[in-house]
């Protein structure tokens, strides 16, 4: 497994804290708003400057069951449409981490990750060794990096590139 | 070593003799579920990627329920996107609006049956394990790629089993107990697993109270919730087309993660706070509170025993002036059967607002939204930060008993001293 998912990719963070639903990333009113605006609603209660600020490599550092709720796919697009290039978290709800490696978005779970950043960090994430390093204080976290099964879907830029290759 | 009831569905649909947790196997899919908010996607894609035949379209279930009535222009241009590729697939199992919820349409039209591997475009396809098949949420791109091969990727998921012993007090339903587990446990205790309902009292839960149960088995995080399918369940589905069926339920010596006991008897009616659905309490410890807004209905408490425990209690009584309540049934079947007990006539004399069946304003499409500084107290599952509206409301989740008794308060009451007229 090469190139995409075993890069370490270094990013400005935006920090968010535990349980952020899909119903925060990807609000119920905007369901089948067309991705361009619904992304601009993404996480907006959270932090209302976040869908207007984020940009292409940014990276999302969060809490534990990141992404619980509904399996609405929306939720990883929407952060994956802003540009962000990985999201970090304590740990993810299930359906979030399977729709995020299914459309390509790389995410890492990491336990004390929320607590090691703040907004505006640098961080430096390497999919390939699951691990976090703090670009400011140079600590470096060990998380759980993605089973070789998941990996591979991810490394193919998600599971439709996977069926369109005819896997 | 026996198997638990995940472990002998993923095991059954990989083609194995027996799986075991961590590993990961490809399934067949068994049936296939998409509704509203993601059909005309999936179909745009299957249509992209040049998919002419679904893998089995009679294994293929979708259902207009979330936009329904359609509340927008988009919604109405996607519910025709939908029905015409409903058409151009072949897919025999349509359910157009109004027909209900998915999750209620599933089970009351006899597409689940005992073990199959169900996965659907929403996470509580959980629901469908209170008949022991193993129901998960997936997302719209792996759903396009199970109807073109009809197959996906499974990690074996170890399993929690809840020890259920005692009976439940009057005005104390099966809502409190899923509420009480993930008040104890937590929302994430199943992240990643498996959940079974079982002991000496699972089986006295009607299949309505397994649906609640394992619908919101999701919000404690697992990937399937289960109860085993006993003479109960064999009954209903018996009713549904499906004789002759055998009991299906784990093995005695399955292994599990863990096994938690609880104690039915001494169960009070919970309330999950905002906003997370394991901020529960006792009823004691909110009532008073004053609510704007009641709701009773969702695929969690939208069904006949609902919409009848909520009318015993509004029956001859009037809904406090100060509170919009609003009653969806989860089906037209539960509709009909509620016009004809009489549930329908006494919630609507004591001033319930009755939407059509459908997901109403559960997700904060439409239909009931909340406006800032607003409360609700509902019977529905989750109780997010925006999900019915404004992100500075408040919702509040309950069973119908407590919502109904709290609708007539105009704060949120204790069924128990509000009592029943019915
Ligand atoms: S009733 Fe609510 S939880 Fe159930 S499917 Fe509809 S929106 Fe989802």
């Amino acid at each position: 497994m090469r190139g995409g998912t075993d890069a370490v990719i270094a990013g400005r963070v935006w920090r968010f804290g535990d349980d952020v639903s899909t119903d925060l990333l990807s609000p119920g009113e905007y369901a089948i708003a067309p991705l361009e605006v619904r992304k601009q609603h993404c996480l907006e209660s959270l932090n209302p400057v976040f869908p207007r600020a984020a940009s292409a490599g940014d990276l999302v550092v969060a809490g534990s069951n990141f992404g619980c709720g509904s399996s609405r796919e929306t939720a990883p697009e929407n952060l994956k449409a802003l540009g962000i290039a990985c999201v970090v978290a304590d740990s993810f709800a299930r359906i979030f981490l399977r729709n995020a490696v299914a459309i390509g978005l790389p995410v890492l779970s990491c336990p004390g990750a929320s607590a090691a950043f703040a907004d505006g960090d640098t961080a430096e994430v390497d999919l390939g060794e699951g691990t976090l390093r703090h670009a400011g204080t140079g600590v470096v976290l060990r998380g759980e990096p993605l089973p070789p099964e998941m990996r591979e879907i991810l490394a193919a830029g998600g599971i439709l590139v996977v069926l369109r290759a005819g896997g | 070593m026996g198997l638990t009831l995940a472990e002998k569905v993923l095991a059954r649909a990989s083609g194995r003799d027996e799986v075991r947790p961590g590993e990961f196997v490809v399934a067949s899919i068994d049936l296939a579920l998409v509704h509203d908010i993601f059909a005309a996607d999936v179909f745009r894609h299957l249509v992209e990627l040049g998919v002419e035949e679904l893998f089995d379209p009679d294994r293929v279930v979708i259902v207009l329920d979330h936009l329904v009535p359609a509340p927008s222009e988009a919604a109405a241009a996607a519910h025709r996107t939908i029905r015409e590729h409903v058409e151009r697939f072949g897919i025999s199992s349509f359910y157009d609006a109004g027909a209900g919820i998915c999750h209620q349409l599933l089970p009351e039209r006899g597409h689940i049956t005992p073990g199959a591997l169900v996965v659907g475009t929403d996470s509580h396809t959980t629901t469908h394990g209170a008949l022991a098949a193993a129901g998960t949420g997936i997302g719209t791109s792996e759903m396009v790629y199970a109807l073109a091969t009809g197959k996906l990727w499974f990690r074996v998921p170890p399993t929690i089993r809840f020890e259920l012993t005692g009976a439940l007090a009057p005005m104390v339903a099966w809502k409190d107990v899923i509420l009480a587990l993930a008040g104890r446990h937590g929302d994430d205790v199943a992240q990643y697993k498996a959940v079974e309902l079982g002991g000496p009292a699972a089986s006295s839960a009607s299949i309505a109270s397994r649906l609640t149960v394992c619908n919101m088995a999701v919000e404690i995080g697992a990937k399937f919730g289960f109860f085993a399918a006993d003479e109960a369940a064999l009954a209903y589905l018996a009713e549904r087309g499906h004789e002759g069926l055998e009991p299906f339920g784990p093995d005695p010596d399955a292994e599990y993660e863990a096994v938690h006991g609880f104690d039915l008897s001494s169960l009070e009616p919970q309330v999950a706070l905002p906003s997370a659905v394991d901020n529960v309490e006792p009823i004691g410890q909110v009532e008073g509170t004053r609510i704007d807004q009641a709701f009773i209905g969702s695929c969690t408490n939208g069904r006949l025993e609902d919409l009848e425990a909520a009318a015993a209690i509004l029956r001859g009584r009037q809904v406090h002036p100060g509170v919009r309540l609003l009653v969806a049934p989860a089906s037209r079947a539960v509709f009909q059967a509620a016009v004809r007990s009489g549930a329908i006539q006494a919630l609507a004399d004591a001033g319930a607002s009755v939407l059509p069946p459908g997901c109403g304003p559960c997700f904060g499409g439409h239909g009931g939204l909340l406006g800032p500084g607003e409360r609700c107290i509902g019977t529905h599952n989750r109780n997010f930060v925006g999900r019915m509206g404004s992100a500075r409301a408040e919702i509040f989740l309950a069973s119908p008993q407590t919502v109904a008794a709290s609708a007539l308060a105009g704060a949120i009451a204790d069924p128990r001293k509000v009592g029943g007229r019915g």
